[in-house]
């Protein structure tokens, strides 16, 4: 199943360092009426880059993935796809990418085949090439006993595995997905993934929006949006070893108490940043590692809560995440 | 596999609020629900954890009284969900998937609305919804139709409704399912601020990270139990070791760690590979570091950097799916 992928690529990679890259956008806007919904975004994807794009509900990551895709004009500011314009050759960017939604638009009531046949006819694969492209999508997806099968009847990773190969079998250069594996398990989810970088290293730029920090954690980098802006663009690692302040995880007789009571203190006093049950314990978010937990102790004795432990802990990805959404302003309320 | 319920002996939790007798459920030939059977203690958080078809809905459903067993029994609050279905409803809240919230009436009104139908003395109702507004944050928002709240917030106010006549148990399909981080979180907290005042819990999640949130859990697969244990206790006792490298060319040094005797799993997270080993025909006094970057130079590849890395659920999760298998297979 691994092989098949080293099929040669259409377009012959140029030599690292020469390329262009497969996204770029400079001061890159979008007002609806009084509302700004993508505020002077920049940044660029690298060719064979897995690239994920986050941000709460409200955003602006569909409003820049639209402009991206060809679907909505920017008010202001520049963008190139595949080295199309975003403003003058929409056309050329929508037959240049490939789109996987997690609602896939596969036709249930189709085989396999029939499903591949489909797409290709849509995606305008030339005749000829469309009885390889097939063999090659079976192939990928490890369905070649599965091609007469109702697609109904396959296994959600299945489909999934289907969808992604229907969707690039026009050979885009840059893929669009959106949340690929929600609610797969995880040995499906990891292969889904083994796919992906190898079609990135097959010369595909993949951009993906999760809300699943188990996605974002297989990207190569992270951009991260609030209020129409990037807030942060970097690697996984670097974002959460970038997180300033440090997390503790404390362990008391009284969770619920001691959040209030640390709620509390965080207003009276510097020292204490954030404060959130998680399960039984707490993560509290302090200035500083030295201080912190003493800080922390002395609240909750002040209050006769019990405390048996206090540890720093690696902050998640989704620790990072909430931080930089608060620093940057908060989430939008709606 | 009915082994993994020895786990959960009734001794281990104060006051059973729901068990499950090999509760089981079939469509046709399917058998979505396979012979569970757990106990959830008063005042714990109960996670039942797995894949889309692992049988979470179908579980929680007949713990709702919504759907019959095919054959086995679950007492909630007391009350036996195959004989009498009702008799534990106005001991619970059930939050489905399709939580049915009025689209075109307020958030406010929805409330007002499921405080009738739980029928809520109306001189409780104002402080109620005091506090269900101070968790949820929805308060600002009372005003607002429920069909123009964003995904986060029908959740939440899903769950308040759920929550306003204050029941011992708390049964929710997968309330952050398709929610971002922060709103999911918050909902986490109203989660966490009930079961901290004595609520049982019983939730489900695809979502393997959120396992920790929970007391214990039980991961699930295509109906029946794979593990059951507390997160830590799950997380320390899977076998062997878990390193993350970092390598010039992770597929390449992904291959070569597939091919070294000892590696079980060797997986491209980004740019570095994250490695399991069983720990069998290696030096492991390291944790198999020493043995992996040799094996990385052996293979020119420069570079190299390895870390050791907490197992984390899917870790556990993939072992016991293997351990499941083989089971299966012999």
């Amino acid at each position: 199943m691994r092989d098949v992928l080293h099929e040669p690529a259409a377009t012959a990679a140029p030599p690292p360092g020469d390329e262009a890259p497969a996204v770029e956008v400079e001061e890159l806007s979008r007002a609806f009426g009084s509302f700004v919904a993508v505020d002077a975004v920049s940044f660029a994807v690298r060719r064979r880059e897995v690239f994920g794009f986050l941000g709460p509900n409200g955003a602006g990551k569909t409003t820049t993935i639209k402009m991206l895709a060809g679907l909505l004009l920017p008010t202001s500011g520049r963008g190139r796809v595949a080295g199309f314009d975003v403003y003058t050759e929409s056309e050329e960017i929508k037959s240049n990418i490939g789109y996987m939604s997690q609602l896939f638009s596969l036709y249930a009531d189709l085989t396999v085949e029939e499903n591949i046949a489909f797409f290709a006819g849509l995606y305008g694969v030339p005749r000829e090439r469309r009885g390889t492209r097939r063999d090659w999508v079976l192939e990928m997806a490890g369905l070649g006993d599965q091609r007469r099968r109702l697609v109904a009847e396959l296994p959600l990773g299945w489909k999934q595995r289907l969808a992604l190969g229907c969707a690039v079998l026009h050979e885009p250069p840059i893929l669009f997905l959106d949340e690929p594996t929600s609610g797969v398990d995880p040995l499906s989810r990891r292969s889904f993934w083994e796919l992906i970088y190898a079609l990135a290293e097959d010369g595909t730029t993949v951009f993906t929006t999760t809300h699943y920090m188990e996605e974002a954690e297989h990207c190569h980098r992270l951009a991260l949006m609030n209020r129409g802006k990037l807030v942060a663009l970097d690697t996984p690692q670097a974002l959460k070893s970038g997180m300033r302040e440090p997390l503790l995880e404390v362990e008391t007789d009284d969770g619920v108490r001691a959040v209030e009571v640390l709620e509390e203190a965080r207003k009276s006093a510097p020292g204490i940043v954030r404060v959130g049950l998680f399960g039984r314990a707490l993560h509290v978010t302090v200035e500083d590692a030295d201080g912190g937990p003493a800080r922390v102790r002395e609240a909750l004795a002040a209050a006769a809560i019990g405390v048996r432990s206090i540890a720093p802990v690696e902050p998640s990805l989704e620790d990072v995440f909430i931080s930089l959404v608060e620093a940057a302003g908060g989430a939008p309320a709606d | 596999m009915p082994e993994a319920t020895s786990e959960a002996t009734p001794e281990a939790v104060p006051e059973a609020m729901v068990e499950l007798r090999q509760l089981s459920r079939s469509f046709g030939a399917l058998t979505a629900v396979d012979r569970l059977s757990f106990v959830v203690g008063r005042g714990e958080l109960f996670g039942l954890v797995g894949p889309d078809g692992a049988g979470k809905t179908t579980t929680l459903r007949m713990l709702a009284g919504v759907l019959r067993p095919t054959s086995g029994d679950a007492l909630v609050a007391g009350a036996s969900v195959a004989r009498e279905p009702e008799a534990a409803k106005h001991h619970l809240a059930y939050m489905s998937q399709r939580f049915g919230l009025y689209t075109d009436l307020t958030v406010r009104e929805n409330l007002d609305f499921y405080a009738d139908l739980y029928r809520v003395p109306r001189r409780q109702r104002p402080a109620r919804l005091e506090r269900l507004f101070e968790f949820s944050n929805l308060g600002p928002f009372q005003d607002r139709l429920a069909g123009q709240l964003s995904g986060g917030m029908k959740q939440k106010l899903g769950l308040s409704c759920a929550l306003v006549h204050e029941p011992d148990v708390l049964l929710l399909d997968e309330p952050t399912f398709g929610v971002d981080p922060v709103s999911r979180r918050e909902l986490w907290l109203i989660v966490h601020e009930m079961v901290g005042r004595g609520v049982t819990a019983v939730v489900s999640t695809a979502y393997m990270d959120e396992a920790e949130r929970f007391d214990r859990l039980a991961l699930l697969h295509r109906g029946r139990v794979l593990a059951l244990d507390d997160p830590r206790t799950l997380q320390e006792t899977l076998p062997g070791t878990q390193l993350a490298v970092t390598a010039d060319d992770p597929r390449r040094a992904r291959q070569v760690l597939r091919d070294l005797p000892g590696v079980s799993q060797a997986d491209l997270f980004g740019d570095r590979v994250h490695v399991s080993l069983e720990g069998e025909g290696m030096d492991v006094a390291d944790g198999g570091a020493q043995t992996v970057a040799a094996a990385l130079r052996d293979a020119g590849l420069g570079a190299v950097e390895v870390r050791p890395l907490a197992a984390s659920m899917e870790d556990v999760f993939m072992q016991r799916i293997a351990a499941a298998e083989r089971e299966e297979a012999a």
